[in-house]
């Protein structure tokens, strides 16, 4: 990208009322970054409304926020120095605004976390600290602010200073500086305080420099997902971001989940001025490729080499900020990147209170503000990487109704625990849910199923035909949709497994990967059934399978109290 | 400095998603140096189309020159333009004379919304910038209006990682906002990098200029000898003077810009 640095983010983080909003106003004061007439506006409105100025009011500007002193929602506001250009995002502290400040954290590299000298360390100082380890920000410095309320005392600057590393040493993060600060007089802003001669580190300017910039991770694996393809005119183009790596005219691509390769054959661009042959991570871009395959939104481009994880099943660490509490079996939007997909909450590994890290093993629910290690599942293949390995595409966020109500990051690929049983031979692969157990448990009153260690058969392995909830006679065929693979079974064995196109309805039952019988009897009827369900969309899939699947052929659904061992 | 080239892409980005994600769409266009950059960025991004018509909300106040540019570039790029004003409350005559805040309200804000009714607009798309002014500091990229335009800025939802909020009731609409993040002297220095033509109002005569235009009325020029965009630039970079010191309505209150926007204004 151009020769400008990208401006350092920093959000300004900690409990409510311990001045984070007064830091970065006397900060703006103190370099003379505010225009003309702010402070004068402002001790008017002070003067007006009865009030003393506040440093604060230069970021608060919502007058419900002035009236209340109190932030509500994020501010983000350009600042320079000598050395840099920054972007300081200014959060709220307030319990109830916890989703600003996560609005506001997500995407900064650096914080600094705000402590009040008289209070000391409270609740969302804790919490604040949890989410911005959660969200991947590493740079974490104290300003332990107010000092002028407690004659500048080192010993308790010390003691908060130490109490504060050790939550954060929990979380598994280190302060990098700690620095002894009063908005309200303006000590350790730009120079060291006289007030405060036994601090021997940085002023807040210092550490402000001090910070180290992400650099744009051009140099990682190629992710590209795709936003939106145009035909505006005979030119067919696939728009979207590269999120990380390297693209260039000429590269051989592969789309995901799907697999297919082809070539990039050139970079699109409305004026020839802007043309060129190769793009980068952050930057916005249209590509042109040999093979017209159907493209659509939210499909991920990578090179061969070092694709993405292709799973259907991962676990995450997840913030939840809804009112509704998430509840194992709950589904969500989930959007990542530009693909969204429904997904269900398998499992719920232990709920962590945000603000003093206990952790309870049994709880199966995330109310507000909890964090949590969960499992999601979707009917669907993903494309997506681990946070650590890529940050665009090891993120997400969950929608409930209107809202986005959570988010987390990826932090392991289930797939191979979740998979399936399958079927394969050769190139040949088709997913096999035939031996799951379902049951009603009596207790929780609901339909279950369960699994057992998944198994692929090939042909000649012998079929475990007969299981508490199905049992499945010796000859019949099985047809994968999805997969678009047939199988044979004779004799209680698997005999061909063949590509969808070639398989012909021979008389002997037709079961699909769930071991549902289709309502078949003619090779007519077969014909139709599958041209249906090829044509099918999503939403009419309950429709079909009203008309063409039997569920109680060859499965019942037996009582049970508790969960089953298979 | 800000990179100009990440500027575009996100912009560019933000302009693709509300494309592809929210139904019928607009993008207002006021002729001033914001919007004209905007246009341009829709360009970029959908190579050299502009998939959506642009709507002029016309006051009947407009400095003279706003009116002649507006149909002039229109016609040079074919836009498809909607020109929509307050018929009713310009027939009983309001004017400024009403008091600044009544009439914003009645020809733009209320203009605004007749506009978004007649149409069934799901997205508009608008240019606001964080560093205009309080209110707009506080906006989000797609920032939802109810049913009657309001904005409820004290529940906001969260909006991070670029995933932006594309659903909501029937009835409801997205202001969206592609070039939040630039700062003014960024919208200069990208007109002077791309070329993009800008109307001359903007450049000093006679020892005075627009900063920002609006309409005739509640639109003071600022004294400067800036004729070039090089002169703007140079300008901008010293001047600790805010950008809407000339707009009339800002300074009717310290508040008056956050309640015109609460109730629907752009
Ligand atoms: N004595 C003293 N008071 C301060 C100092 N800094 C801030 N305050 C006061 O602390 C109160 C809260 O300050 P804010 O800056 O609004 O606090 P905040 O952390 O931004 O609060 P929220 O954004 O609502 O979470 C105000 O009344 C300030 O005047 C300081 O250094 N010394
Ligand atoms: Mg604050």
């Amino acid at each position: 990208m151009g020769k400008g640095a990208d401006p350092l983010k920093l959000v300004v983080a900690g409990h409510v009322d311990h001045g984070k909003s007064s830091v970065i106003g006397r900060l703006l004061h103190d370099t003379h970054s505010l225009p003309q007439g702010t402070v004068d506006r402002v001790k008017r409105i002070a003067r007006e409304t009865g009030k003393d100025f506040e440093f604060a009011y230069l970021l608060d500007a919502l007058e419900e926020e002035q009236k209340q002193g109190v932030t509500i929602d994020i501010t983000r506001l350009q600042f320079r120095t000598q050395k840099r250009e920054y972007i300081i995002i200014d959060a709220p502290g307030h319990k109830e605004f916890l989703k600003n400040m996560v609005s506001g954290a997500a995407d900064a590299e650096a914080a600094f976390l705000v402590i009040d000298a008289a209070r000391g360390v409270e609740e969302q100082s804790k919490r604040h600290a949890c989410m911005l380890s959660l969200l991947g920000i590493r740079q974490i410095c104290l300003i332990v602010n107010k000092m002028d309320l407690i004659a500048y005392d080192e010993a308790r600057f010390t003691a908060i200073k130490e109490g504060m590393n050790a939550f954060l040493a929990s979380l598994g993060l280190m302060a990098r500086d700690a620095i002894p600060f009063s908005a309200l007089r303006g000590d350790n802003v730009l120079e060291p305080s006289p007030l405060m001669p036994w601090h021997k580190g940085h002023t807040l300017i210092q550490t402000l420099d001090d910070l180290e910039a992400a650099r744009r991770p051009d140099q990682a694996a190629l992710r590209f997902p795709v936003q939106d393809v145009y035909k505006f005119d005979e030119r067919r183009i696939i728009a979207g971001r590269i999120e990380s790596g390297t693209l260039r005219a000429g590269d051989e691509i592969v789309i995901h989940p799907g697999g297919k390769k082809t070539r990039v054959r050139s970079l699109a661009f409305w004026r020839t001025e802007d043309e060129k042959t190769e793009v980068r991570a952050g930057e916005s871009v249209g590509i042109i490729v040999e093979d017209e395959f159907f493209n659509q939104r939210g499909e991920v481009i990578s090179h061969a080499e070092r694709p993405p994880l292709i799973t259907r099943s991962f676990r995450a660490s997840v913030f939840w900020l809804g009112k509704k509490p998430l509840r194992r079996g709950n589904r969500y939007k989930l959007k990542i990147a530009t693909r969204a997909v429904e997904v269900v909450v398998e499992e719920i590994f232990g709920v962590i209170d945000s603000s003093t890290l206990a952790l309870d093993n049994r709880a199966q629910e995330l109310s507000l503000n909890d964090v949590a290690e969960v499992e999601l599942g979707s009917q669907e293949a993903l494309a997506l990487d681990l946070f650590a390995d890529c940050r665009a595409l090891g993120r997400f966020v969950l929608v409930e109704g209107y809202d986005v109500a959570g988010g987390g990051v990826i932090t392991a690929d289930l797939s191979e625990e979740a998979a399936p049983d399958g079927f394969a031979h050769g190139e040949l692969k088709a997913r096999c849910e035939i031996f799951e157990e379902y049951h009603y448990n009596v207790k929780e009153k609901e339909i279950k199923k369960s699994r057992r260690a998944p198994e692929v058969y090939t042909l000649g392995d012998a079929l475990p035909l007969s299981g508490k909830s199905y049992a499945y006679p010796d000859f019949f065929d099985i047809v994968v949709m999805r997969d678009r693979i047939a199988v044979s079974v004779r004799e209680g064995k698997v005999t061909d497994i063949i590509p969808l196109e070639e398989y012909r309805y021979g008389g002997l039952p037709v079961l699909n990967g769930r071991g549902f019988a289709f309502l078949v009897r003619s090779g007519a009827d077969w014909e139709r059934c599958r041209e249906e369900f090829t044509d099918a969309r999503p939403k009419d899939e309950a429709a079909l399978s009203a008309r063409w699947l039997h569920f109680g052929a060859f499965r019942s659904i037996p009582f049970a109290d508790g969960d089953w061992e298979i | 400095m800000q990179d100009l080239d990440f500027l575009e892409a996100q912009s560019v980005y933000i302009l693709r998603e509300a494309y592809k994600l929210l139904g019928r769409l607009g993008m207002l266009w006021s002729i001033g140096k914001d919007s004209t950059v905007m246009l341009w960025l829709a360009q970029k991004a959908f190579f050299g189309h502009c998939p959506f018509p642009l709507i002029h909300v016309d006051t009947s106040y407009k400095i003279p020159e706003m009116i002649t540019y507006r149909d002039k570039v229109a016609a040079e790029l074919g836009l498809d333009l909607i020109v929509h004003g307050n018929r009713e409350a310009l027939a009983t005559g309001m004017g400024p004379q009403a008091g600044r805040l009544e009439c914003c309200k009645a020809l733009k804000t209320e203009a605004l919304q007749q506009v978004v009714r007649k149409y069934a607009f799901d997205g508009l798309i608008v240019g606001a910038r964080r560093d205009e002014e309080g209110s707009r500091s506080k906006e989000r990229v797609f920032s939802e209006r109810n049913a009657a335009d309001e904005w409820d800025y004290t529940r906001q939802p969260p909006e991070l990682w670029d995933q932006f909020k594309t659903d909501f009731p029937k009835g409801h609409h997205i202001r969206v906002h592609p070039i939040l993040h630039w700062n003014e002297i960024d919208v200069w220095r990208y007109i002077r990098r791309e070329g993009i033509p800008i109307i001359g109002l903007y450049f000093a005569r006679d020892g005075e200029r627009y900063r920002s235009l609006g309409c005739a009325p509640c639109t003071g020029k600022i004294k400067s000898e800036a004729a070039s965009l090089d002169a703007i630039i140079a300008e901008l970079e010293a001047t600790t003077v805010s950008e809407r010191a000339g707009r009339a309505q800002d300074q009717e209150d310290p508040h008056a810009m956050q309640k015109l926007r609460k109730a629907g204004y752009m």
